[in-house]
């Protein structure tokens, strides 16, 4: 049972490695250059030498989206690693030194679950007037709740722990107790949270670009390039639906990788 | 459960101060000048006296935290300013544009519930046969697409190749509803069926459900009045946990099929940096949705006995 769940998760970590190899090697891998415009090229359908066809400007759709292959992906990480160590500290702060630092902090992290996630990340995008790092920025400040309450909770049961005593008793700093001994007790319930949000992330990010508030054009994102395309849903539909299949096959990989975590750490 | 009420009604308190607060301050640092906007619109050219008149008539001179109580004095009374763009009152024009989201909302959740209810249900009770693998890769792959997606791909399907439903959203007949909440119920529902199946799953591996088999009870009756019963209380946490990203999740929607809501209004709004208007929409969905969140937290109450004697001895 064991091993065939690693033998799950090793499958999709591979699968995730390899769209990773992708997305930094998209340059290289991609037929042609994805912002060079070829008007002779327009809107032609999928073919032999567009096989995902070419958008209004005669840009290789293909190349697009695997160009987008890498804003998608870092972005993502980019916000679950921030979100989830900012977080994560606060979490393990308020838990272990407890009183008014606890009360202060959580009652942030409440009055920011208090609206609705993709409502407060369309305000503060909009505030810093969008774009990539905004976007991120935006998701951010949206998804570090969840992560500080997760681990504020976690700190609390591990806090009783004999083994957190001991570590007092023989002299070790907060600062080492936390980092050294309550940080690996709470790490693998984060990991886990941490993983099964990256595809999440990946949609809201491509949601916010969508509405023009992510990555802007000409830069190739997969939400950006979908919005500028809905026009011709109708007549060229390849321009709206293969970045679309490009977020779903990277989504779709990234909640694999998450639900076989889980399944191997549980 | 008076106790219960007044305490989570106290606690209340703080949050719909921060949710003030933060809205406030967010449109504040935006640097949002009523002033220069107005001034902008009459296109003449103004000195910095008559500049900073302005400003002292409207208090925007007073530091920020005497600027906060003054809005919220104001918001409490339901002004919440005017429009830069159309010079309208934005709390009047978020009210009529409320009803039509909410009809979204709302048609979506009973759509949500009338698929994955079922097919949930069916999942688990045919564990592990061909069914219940289908329904779970449909799961998965509803999880994985982002809503916009869906909503093109339906748009695609239903009202381009096989002209069903209109591609714009007129209100007007029960045609145009469809398709913006069929998109919401997608992802809604790829959730609700791993859930609900979850939930069934455990309720038919407990003693009682045996039992019942071995008293020759028929199976369909434990499982339409006892099993289903008790899987009320995840699925209503299950429409906690949604309420907020099918709030969210309708101003994508709206603004896809041009629906007449307060989300199509908010984005509209974000792209003229019509600040007011902005500002509105963001403290009255976190409004709605902590609104909810209580209501939902007295159903559980009234739900789950358990629930409700935890809750009096904490």
């Amino acid at each position: 049972m064991r091993t065939q769940k690693k033998r799950k998760l090793l499958c999709f970590a591979g699968l995730a490695l390899l769209l990773l190899a992708v997305a930094l090697l998209a340059e290289q891998l991609s037929p042609y250059d994805p912002n060079q415009q070829n008007y002779e090229m327009a809107l032609q359908a999928p073919s032999m030498a567009h096989p995902f066809g070419t958008d209004r400007y005669g840009r290789d759709m293909l190349s697009r989206v695997l160009a987008g292959a890498r804003i998608s992906i870092f972005s993502a990480l980019a916000v679950v690693l921030a979100s989830s160590v900012l977080g994560t500290g606060v979490g393990i702060l308020c838990g272990y030194a407890g009183k008014v630092l606890d009360t202060v902090l959580m009652r942030i992290a409440d009055v920011c679950l208090a609206f609705p996630g993709l409502v407060f990340a369309l305000a503060i995008a909009a505030l810093l007037n969008g774009g990539t790092i905004s976007a991120v920025i935006a998701l951010t400040a949206v998804s570090w709740p969840k992560y500080a309450r997760l681990s504020r909770g976690q700190t609390l049961a591990v806090r009783q722990e004999d083994y957190i005593a001991a570590a007092r008793l023989s002299g070790d700093s907060t600062l080492q107790i936390l980092v050294r001994h309550v940080l690996p007790g709470i790490g693998s319930q984060i990991l886990v949270t941490a993983m099964l949000d990256v595809g999440t992330m990946m949609m809201e990010l491509a949601a916010l670009s969508f509405l023009g508030l992510g990555a802007r054009p000409p830069a190739a994102e997969w939400g950006s390039m979908m919005s500028g395309g809905r026009s011709m849903l109708q007549t060229r539909p390849w321009v709206v639906l293969t970045p679309g299949i490009g977020i779903f096959v990277t989504v779709a990989v990234f909640n694999l990788l998450g639900d076989a975590l889980r399944d191997y750490l549980e | 459960m008076k106790r219960y009420l007044i305490k989570r009604l106290l606690l209340l308190v703080p949050v719909l101060f921060g949710i003030t607060f933060l809205s406030f301050a967010m449109m504040y640092l935006a640097g949002s000048d009523a002033v220069l906007q107005q001034m902008d619109a009459t296109g003449l050219a103004l000195s910095r006296e008559a500049l900073n008149a302005q400003r002292a008539s409207l208090g925007l001179d007073k530091p920020f935290l005497v600027q906060y109580v003054t809005w919220l004095g104001r918001f409490l009374t339901g002004d919440m300013g005017t429009s830069y763009v159309s010079g309208e009152e934005v709390f009047s024009v978020f009210l009529s544009k409320l009803p039509a989201t909410l009809e979204l909302a709302a048609v979506s959740m009973i759509l949500t519930l009338l698929i994955s209810l079922p097919l949930g249900i069916l999942a688990a009770v045919r564990q592990n046969k061909w069914s219940d693998y289908l329904i779970r890769f449909a799961s998965f792959t509803g999880n994985s697409l982002p809503n916009f997606f869906v909503a093109l791909v339906l748009m695609y399907l239903l009202s381009i190749r096989v002209p069903l439903f209109p591609v714009i959203a007129d209100g007007t007949g029960w045609k145009s509803v469809v398709l913006p909440s069929l998109t919401l119920a997608v992802a809604m529902s790829a959730k609700y069926l791993r859930q609900i199946r979850a939930a069934v799953l455990e309720e038919l591996g407990k003693d009682y459900v045996t039992g019942a088999r071995a008293r020759g009870i028929r199976f369909s009756v434990t499982l339409w009045k006892s099993v289903l019963r008790s899987c009320l209380v995840p699925i209503l946490t299950l429409m906690t946990l949604s309420a907020g990203s099918l709030l969210g999740g309708t101003a994508i929607v709206e603004s896809i099929f041009l629906w007449d809501g307060v989300g199509k209004m908010a984005v509209d709004a974000i792209s003229m940096r019509d600040y007011p208007v902005i500002q509105a929409y963001v403290v009255w969905m976190a409004l709605i949705y902590v609104l909810v969140n209580l209501v939902m937290d007295v159903l559980y109450q009234v739900l789950d006995p358990r629930i409700r004697l935890g809750g009096e001895k904490a």
